[in-house]
């Protein structure tokens, strides 16, 4: 396929992979921001191409592993509901909440639907006007034009029997929260191409002028994260600290303006809580009061459900980049994802679902996990 | 769940409700796509979709000139030996299961 092929050149990864050993002269850490770049990375080896001093953990950008277990469980209250069609991206059914996951809902009888966009919501709205239509909006910035689009044409279209839970994410507060954490190791950001995409990325540069860290706006497949690797490295190498952009046939540093416009319509920022981290402020989006009738939250009145995390997963510190999935006793034992603890596990995206699809748990004793191993074999 | 392809536009029109759709090619796979925040995009134009709407046209200049910079990689220090000869960090010499190879260009 055109623009996905030639992103996954042998011969042109080999190079790029020998340019890296060339530049490197020090150990590095670097994180990749997005649950679909550390799929790539996974998927296709790319960490073990790079030098032993160069290190990539995992970041936080999988929605999918940071929606609030409350909101997972607001989730569930609303879709056991007789009078509630529940559709979802396919990911978040097999979410753990306190009480198992939607697909277990469904088997009991509720009615939740698979959907590939949210626009689709309206059309079983439309079909079914005795129920109510509820979509669950997670995601980052990539997916919130997607969302905001769903809600701004069923208000339009007095479509009124569909509404949002809305758990929207953002990048930017994350970053700063993983930077300002004491125990921060990271060094360089691999940034959310998609991401970026939609917002640009003016909102990395005080980012990287505050923490003194490159961003590297970076797309998906192998030759792009290479790419990225490479430009994060040679600014640590030299000691700069500036935004590029890897990923310039999608990306733009404004974004896509028009689909910001609409976002800004349809959303505002809010402090949002992330599963595994806590409350980051003003780091999600929830519905503007204008829109409030096709709030899900304000409809079935789901506020303050009390919830509880497995006291054994450390997908929290997964998602920040402390920890990597082997670091976990629970890893590919107890915890799989046939049975997941915690969201990293769930999400194809997740840094623990990722290392087990590609074999990572059979090799427990091969892989030196602890950044201090490997930095102490460099 | 950011995952977002590229895919060949090869149907642009308004849907019953007035918003500008169309369907884009996905390696033969066609798909319905919503084009309301690509408003310049025209048929024949490739364009970047997630979850059902197009996010951005695919740039050809921007694709051609990077991959181009990447190709010219191999001047800058082709007598280095590269490590990546090295057995121990051969991407290719020990696959775990299922892992997909990086493929040969197209």
């Amino acid at each position: 396929m055109k623009y996905l092929d030639e992103y996954r050149s042998e011969e042109l990864a080999n190079k790029i992979v020998a340019e890296i050993h060339r530049t490197v002269t020090r150990p590095w850490v670097l994180m990749e921001v997005c649950g679909g770049q550390t799929h790539s990375i996974v998927k296709y080896g790319i960490d073990r191409l790079l030098p032993n001093q160069v290190e990539l953990v995992h970041g936080p950008g999988c929605p999918v592993c940071v929606t609030s277990l409350e909101m997972i469980d607001k989730a569930h209250a609303i879709a056991q509901r007789p009078d509630v069609i529940f559709c979802s991206f396919g990911d978040m059914l097999r979410v753990p909440g306190s009480d198992g996951d939607l697909l277990v809902l469904k088997s009991r009888g509720a009615d939740i639907r698979i959907v590939y966009s949210p626009i689709d919501c309206l059309k079983i709205a439309r079909a079914n006007p005795e129920k109510k239509v509820v979509f669950f909006a997670i995601g980052f910035e990539t997916t919130a034009p997607s969302n905001a689009m769903s809600v701004w044409q069923a208000n339009k279209q007095g479509v009124k029997n569909f509404s949002v839970l809305v758990s929207h994410v953002l990048v930017p507060p994350s970053i700063a929260s993983i930077l300002q954490s004491p125990q921060n190791r990271v060094q360089g950001f691999l940034g959310p191409g998609h991401v970026c995409t939609v917002m640009g990325y003016r909102e990395y540069e005080p980012l990287a002028e505050r923490f003194r860290v490159p961003i590297v706006i970076t797309g998906f497949e192998p030759i792009d994260i290479l790419q990225g690797t490479l430009m994060t490295l040679r600014q640590l190498e030299v000691g700069t600290h500036t935004v590029e952009n890897q990923y310039p046939r999608v990306v733009n540093r404004d974004g896509n303006r028009v689909a910001q416009d609409l976002v800004n319509n349809v959303f505002e920022v809010c402090d949002r809580k992330w599963r595994g981290v806590g409350s980051i402020p003003k780091s999600g989006y929830k519905l503007r009061y204008e829109f409030r009738e096709h709030d899900a939250e304000r409809i079935f009145d789901v506020k303050e459900i009390d919830t509880q995390e497995p006291a054994n997963c450390i997908s929290g510190l997964v998602l920040r980049g402390v920890k990597k999935p082997h670091d976990c006793a629970c890893f590919g034992k107890q915890c799989t994802p046939e049975n997941p603890l915690g969201a990293t596990m769930v999400s194809a995206e997740g840094a623990c679902a990722a290392y087990f699809a590609y074999g990572r748990h059979l090799e427990l004793h091969k892989q030196p996990t602890d950044s201090t191993a490997i930095l102490s074999a460099a | 769940m950011c995952l977002a392809i590229p895919g060949k536009l090869v149907e642009i029109a308004l849907d019953p409700q007035g918003v500008r759709m169309g369907k884009a090619n996905f390696g033969g796979i066609v798909k319905q796509v919503c084009l309301e925040y690509t408003p310049e995009v025209v048929l024949g134009d490739y364009v970047l979709v997630h979850v059902g709407f197009a996010l951005s046209k695919v740039d050809e200049d921007e694709a051609a000139r990077t991959y181009k910079a990447l190709e010219e990689l191999q001047q800058l220090g082709e007598l280095d030996v590269p490590d990546v000869d090295d057995p121990d960090v051969d991407p290719f010499s020990e696959s775990p299961p299922d892992r997909e190879r990086i493929r040969p260009a197209a």
